[in-house]
């Protein structure tokens, strides 16, 4: 068991040889797969305390500027965060029963699990891939307006009462806001317009100073989380390679049990990033 | 690899050939590269950590020849800039955090405990592989252009800079991670590696500290490492999270920092503490006074580190209140600290001590940590640290800790464990004298700085007032002084190489289970499994064998 | 802000000479020349003391087993004269003893921090401007300076903020530090209570010159200040006065008129400056005027007598805050926009 934290992380091991797959400086199997726990558990400790400064950014820059949170929702596809979400947790769920299998020596089992949660991540990633590209074409990247940085700037080619779902939801205030923009208004009186047809309510539509930060955040902190993402993927089909030729059993399920403790960290934390960065209003 | 060659007869043979030595059983560069044998990545390490103290100390001297005048005296600020940023990241990255943990800890934690490797040799070597990519991209921002924000990398300074701070950044990044894996190894090869006898409170206190570091190491560096992230998105792609222009809080910034840094400052120290505990107790003879208290009070320190970053942020504008429950923690601190110090101090009382070259660092260490401990208090004093802050009197106090203490440690315990490592006796004589040269010169050098620094004299300065001239000039001669101590330490050891082996098992008449083991130990580290029915600090049932020239256990002498 | 020019950029980089450090009768502290000097001193002192005698305790008793209890010869097998390995009475005894000490610090030092903090609501404002790599002090007036003058006598509050990086507002002589952070603002208080000159650092990191952003604060007696500020200002008045239009500029970007008024044609806050002399301007009560002196000097010292028609009412009074050479001299600026 040597390898599979490294694994968890980096991915790039092979076993060593030995027929049975104990390390010379274990007692047994198990004094192994118990050694193997903890260690996949520090990793995990460190894992949450990486995001955790990211989620405290999160949080400190929104509490500064609520408004750039509220008007960005706006853009963000609620409905693709969701599907990926339940993609997540099917993952999850497969990876879970690889576990099992792996402990009651059901080599097909295992294989389809194992087979089902690389597709999902595939999925998801593939359902990531759509979100981004659109954001991009949107002209919601994160670099200011005037960066040197030109394709990541944040120009957005829609304002928010163009917004299909929003006029949906919104009909009058849309009809307002955009009728008082036509008319080449300033953004304050944009806002008191769109204000007054929301009944007193603000809704946030009109673009605030730094909006680009927002995408900034979301990118980061959703990249990073892709990136999570491929590196499961990679630990999984070397687990899927070690799981056709036989390698795992109700002895050895060692590297199944830390990948899919992996999996469930990288599923959890995207469990707090789609309403953070999602559903807030 | 390592299974393959498993061979059970190797734990009968009392003495070590050439083949079973770790030093010498497998031959060729990609035998230490990728080995998976706990000493030899330590050995790597050390050598790694050794040859960045050469480098981070002729940044050291570079900074104290240029502050000999004020004004310019052998460089132009900007490189002066660059000279002092490089020392404090080269020292604190590639020197003090991985210098007992990674090469000391490595080497001697596993066969202290009686184990025969780390829990996760591969994740070992991966962390070596990592500490050297890390030290490469160092190697490579020096190349392209050195960074010139200080070792804090503090924004938005970082983020507008024209230096290369990207592959300094991420080289650190990189560092932050070869230090989270060790510590993983370290918690688990201490959980779950200890053989039947070795309870928690059998094991000797330098695994204490090494496992209260590792707690810290698992659970403060990933909050360095996506912080440093955070940096270098910001600098590269312009996401403005500490980017005040673009709604960001730099503050943040240094609460992320510190919130790792701090605990950073024990991750460098604990260690210190471990091997000072072993060598005081080794070379006075006489079991370690306060064992219970010296083991948790290492622990206690580090919980109570990641509750006291705010105490770097006094003069940042944070508000008063969060100022004073970080000034108050801050104190807590000084208690468990005070606790090791007696206790060292108790075990000298009525021992038998011998002052030989470990000793003589760890006495250094006692001193100059104890003056590095107190001077933190007024650090902690709120009102005194509004004036102290950023001055000279902040660098002399984390020199006297971090110099004074994790780095006379570290010397304290390579010439302790020199023997065991290499196998070779080194000259006691040259040993004694480069120990005091160093610490006349450490005192020499920061000793003036406090008083400048109280003065009013900011830190990171290149040009001063002429006022403080003559402190720095006795700060420049006391830099060249401590110099030459360490050059004499790496000429001993370098000339004990070219000895045959003549170390003995146990040269210093210590109990921890390594000095069992023939010096330098086989591949297995034990040709015997021990049987540990002893305390590790259970020095009377030794007896020095003067044919031997090391100490046996009393039942094993011949006369 | 941003309404410091590269013109004000130059001044403030002048060579100025290095400032002196007052002699001290310390040995560790400089001279103590503000209220809470001495209360930091005192709290300084009784570390000191209590720090010394732990350490010289250590290095005795260190010293003293080493003399007492050494040993030579290993091949003697000596054993020690005693072997306690420990003692909960010892123990308990050096880790409650020390309490009341670092309890009685944490006290000392947070009278003086809150002290130092809370600066008296009657205190004279001063703001500080620092920018890569000097300082600029602004006065109520408006009238600014690279070195600080205060009154003695008199509590002063800084107001800080950084223009590009961070930097740090730190007078020794005084005993307080601040950082000046970009996007924010932070401040400090003192009270001198002697009269003369202090250096005045920059303490927080800010690259290439950081060791040479250093100018001195100067302490005049309370009447003397008010002089010294009057003459000073009545002097660059007239220099200025000699070419109004470049004094007008200067004074649009000292009083802080370019943070609403442009100077391009784009509305800011307030009407651009482009033009605007000569224009006829529709006011919010429906009115009309044609922008001439009169009305540019009734906009700036009664700014709410007529709005023009689509800005806020938002822009205060400047009566009493700009002299009359210095308003003059700003029309002046405002008719040459053109």
């Amino acid at each position: 068991m040597t390898d599979t934290t490294a694994d968890a992380h980096a991915g790039h091991e092979h076993h060593h040889g030995d027929g049975p797959h104990l390390a010379h400086h274990f007692d047994s199997y198990q004094h192994q797969f118990d050694s193997g726990k903890l260690g996949i558990w520090l990793f995990l400790a460190q894992e949450i305390l990486f995001f955790s400064a990211l989620f405290v950014a999160y949080i400190v820059y929104r509490a500064m500027h609520p408004e750039i949170f509220i008007w960005a929702h706006y853009f963000l596809d609620t409905q693709l965060g969701a599907i990926n979400t339940g993609v997540l947790i099917v993952s999850s769920l497969t990876a879970a029963w690889a576990v099992r299998c792996a402990q009651l020596g059901n080599k097909q089992g295992l294989v389809l699990n194992i087979a089902v949660t690389i597709l999902c991540a595939f999925g998801f990633l593939g359902i990531k891939y759509v979100e981004y590209s659109h954001k991009f074409h949107d002209g919601l990247g994160w670099a200011a307006k005037d960066a040197e940085l030109k394709w990541s700037r944040h120009d957005p080619k829609h304002q928010v009462w163009e917004l299909p779902g929003f006029q949906a939801k919104h009909p009058e205030v849309a009809a307002a806001a955009a009728a008082a923009s036509k008319e080449g208004k300033s953004d304050r009186e944009i806002a008191a317009v769109a204000r007054k047809a929301a009944g007193g309510k603000d809704l946030g539509i009109v673009q605030p100073a730094n909006s680009n930060t927002f995408f900034g955040i979301y990118f980061f902190m959703t990249g990073l989380h892709g990136i999570h993402v491929i590196a499961g993927i990679i630990v999984w089909v070397w687990l899927l390679l070690r799981a056709l030729k036989g390698q795992f059993g109700p002895k050895y399920f060692g590297p199944i049990d830390y990948a899919a403790l992996y999996w469930h960290l990288v599923d959890l934390i995207w469990i707090y990033l789609f309403p953070m960065l999602y559903l807030i209003h | 690899m390592a299974s393959t060659t498993t061979s059970p007869e190797a734990f009968g043979s009392a003495t070590p050939s050439t083949s079973e030595s770790y030093l010498t059983n497998e031959r060729g560069f990609l035998s230490w590269l990728l080995t998976l044998d706990h000493k030899r990545i330590g050995v790597m390490y050390l050598m790694g950590v050794l040859f960045s103290f050469a480098l981070g100390g002729f940044f050291a001297l570079a900074v104290r020849t240029e502050l000999l005048t004020p004004g310019h005296t052998v460089m132009e600020a900007d490189t002066y800039n660059q000279m002092f940023t490089l020392h404090g990241a080269v020292m604190v990255f590639l020197v003090i955090i991985p210098g007992i943990p990674a090469a000391l800890g490595n080497f001697v934690l596993p066969i202290q405990l009686g184990a025969k490797d780390v829990a996760f040799p591969r994740l070992n070597l991966f962390s070596f592989h990592l500490w050297l990519i890390g030290a490469l991209f160092l190697v490579l921002s020096m190349y392209l252009s050195a960074a010139d924000t200080g070792w804090t990398f503090y924004t938005p300074y970082s983020t507008t800079t024209t230096t290369a701070v990207i592959p300094a950044t991420f080289g650190a990044f990189i560092l932050g991670f070869s230090s989270i894996f060790t510590g993983v190894n370290m918690i688990v090869t201490i959980h779950k590696l200890r053989p039947p006898g070795m309870h928690w409170f059998r094991m000797p206190l330098f695994c204490w500290a090494i496992y209260a570091t590792a707690i810290m190491q698992v659970l403060a560096t990933p909050v360095l490492g996506i912080t440093l992230l955070m940096l270098i998105v910001e600098r590269a792609l312009h996401v403005g999270i500490f980017d005040p222009a673009l709604g960001g809080d730099p503050v943040l910034y240094q609460h992320f920092f510190w919130f790792y840094s701090h605990p950073a400052v024990y991750i460098m120290i604990v260690p210190a503490f471990g091997v000072i505990s072993e060598v005081i107790a080794a070379f006075s003879r006489k079991r370690i006074f306060g064992y219970k208290f010296i083991a948790l009070s290492s622990v206690a320190i580090a919980i109570l580190g990641f509750l006291v970053w705010g105490h770097h942020m006094f003069t940042s504008g944070q508000s008063v209140l969060a100022g004073t429950i970080f000034s108050a923690i801050s104190f807590m601190i000084a208690i468990p600290t005070a606790i090791k110090i007696f206790n060292w101090l108790g075990t000298m009382y009525q021992g038998r001590i011998f002052l030989d070259t470990p000793m003589l660092y760890a006495l250094a260490f006692l001193w100059v940590f104890t003056i590095g401990g107190v001077t933190g208090m007024y650090l902690a004093v709120m009102s005194t640290d509004v004036h102290l802050h950023d001055t000279y009197f902040v660098v002399a106090h984390f020199h006297y800790v971090m110099m004074g203490g994790a780095i006379t440690a570290f010397f304290a315990g390579l010439h302790y464990w020199w023997p065991k490592i290499t196998g070779r006796m080194y000259d006691e004589k040259p040993g004694r004298i480069g120990a005091i040269i160093v610490f006349l010169g450490l005192n020499l050098t920061f000793f003036p700085q406090f008083i400048m620094g109280s003065q009013g004299m900011p830190r990171r300065y290149y040009n001063y007032l002429e006022e403080f001239t003559i402190y720095h000039q006795l700060s420049t001669v006391g830099a060249y002084l401590m110099g030459v101590g360490f050059l004499l330490a790496g000429i001993n050891f370098y000339r004990s190489l070219r000895k045959k082996p003549d170390a003995p098992k146990n040269p210093w008449g210590a109990r921890s289970l390594e000095w069992l083991t023939t010096s330098p130990p086989p591949y297995y580290n034990f040709h015997k499994p021990p049987v540990v029915d002893f305390g590790p600090y259970d020095y009377e049932d030794l007896v020095f064998d003067k044919k031997l020239g090391g100490y046996v256990h009393k039942s094993e002498a011949k006369s | 802000m941003t309404y410091l020019s590269s013109a004000l950029l130059a001044l403030m980089q002048q060579d100025t000479p290095k400032p002196k450090v007052p002699e001290s009768p310390h040995f560790w502290m400089p001279t103590s020349s503000s209220t809470f000097a001495e209360a930091t001193d005192w709290a300084f002192d009784f570390v000191t003391w209590v720090s010394a005698v732990v350490t010289i305790g250590v290095v005795i008793a260190m010293t003293l087993f080493c003399v007492k209890y050494r040993a030579t010869d290993r091949s003697k097998n000596e054993q020690p004269t005693g072997n306690v390995d420990h003692s909960n009475v010892l123990e308990i005894a050096w880790s409650v003893i020390p309490l009341p000490f670092v309890i009685a610090f944490f006290v000392v030092g947070l009278q003086g921090f809150i002290n130092m903090r809370t600066p008296p609501k009657e205190a004279y404002e001063i703001h500080a401007t620092a920018a890569k790599w000097s300082w600029m002090f602004q006065y109520p007036s408006g009238y600014t300076t690279n070195e600080l003058h205060v009154p003695k006598d008199r509590p002063v509050k800084v107001i800080i903020e950084a223009q590009d990086v961070i930097h740090a507002f730190y007078v020794p002589a005084f005993r307080q530090k601040i950082d000046a952070v970009p996007g924010r603002y932070t401040h400090a208080w003192f009270e001198a209570i002697e009269t003369g000159e202090f250096p005045l650092f920059c303490a927080e990191y800010c690259g290439t010159n950081h060791s040479d952003m250093i100018t001195k604060v100067v302490v005049h007696e309370k009447d003397a200040f008010e002089e010294w500020l009057e003459e000073a200002e009545r002097k660059e008045e007239e220099e200025g006065l000699k070419n109004p239009v470049a004094y007008g500029e200067t004074v649009y970007k000292q009083a802080g008129c370019a943070t609403c008024h442009s100077l391009d044609g784009s509305p800011k806050i307030g009407p651009t400056f482009k033009g605007l002399f000569g224009k006829t301007e529709r006011f919010t009560d429906g009115t009309t005027a044609v922008v001439d002196e009169n009305y540019l000097r009734e906009s700036i010292e009664d700014p709410q007598a007529k709005i023009v028609d689509g800005f806020p009412a938002s822009m205060p009074t400047y009566k009493g805050k700009l002299s009359n050479n210095r308003l003059r001299a700003l029309v002046e600026f405002i008719k040459s926009q053109k």
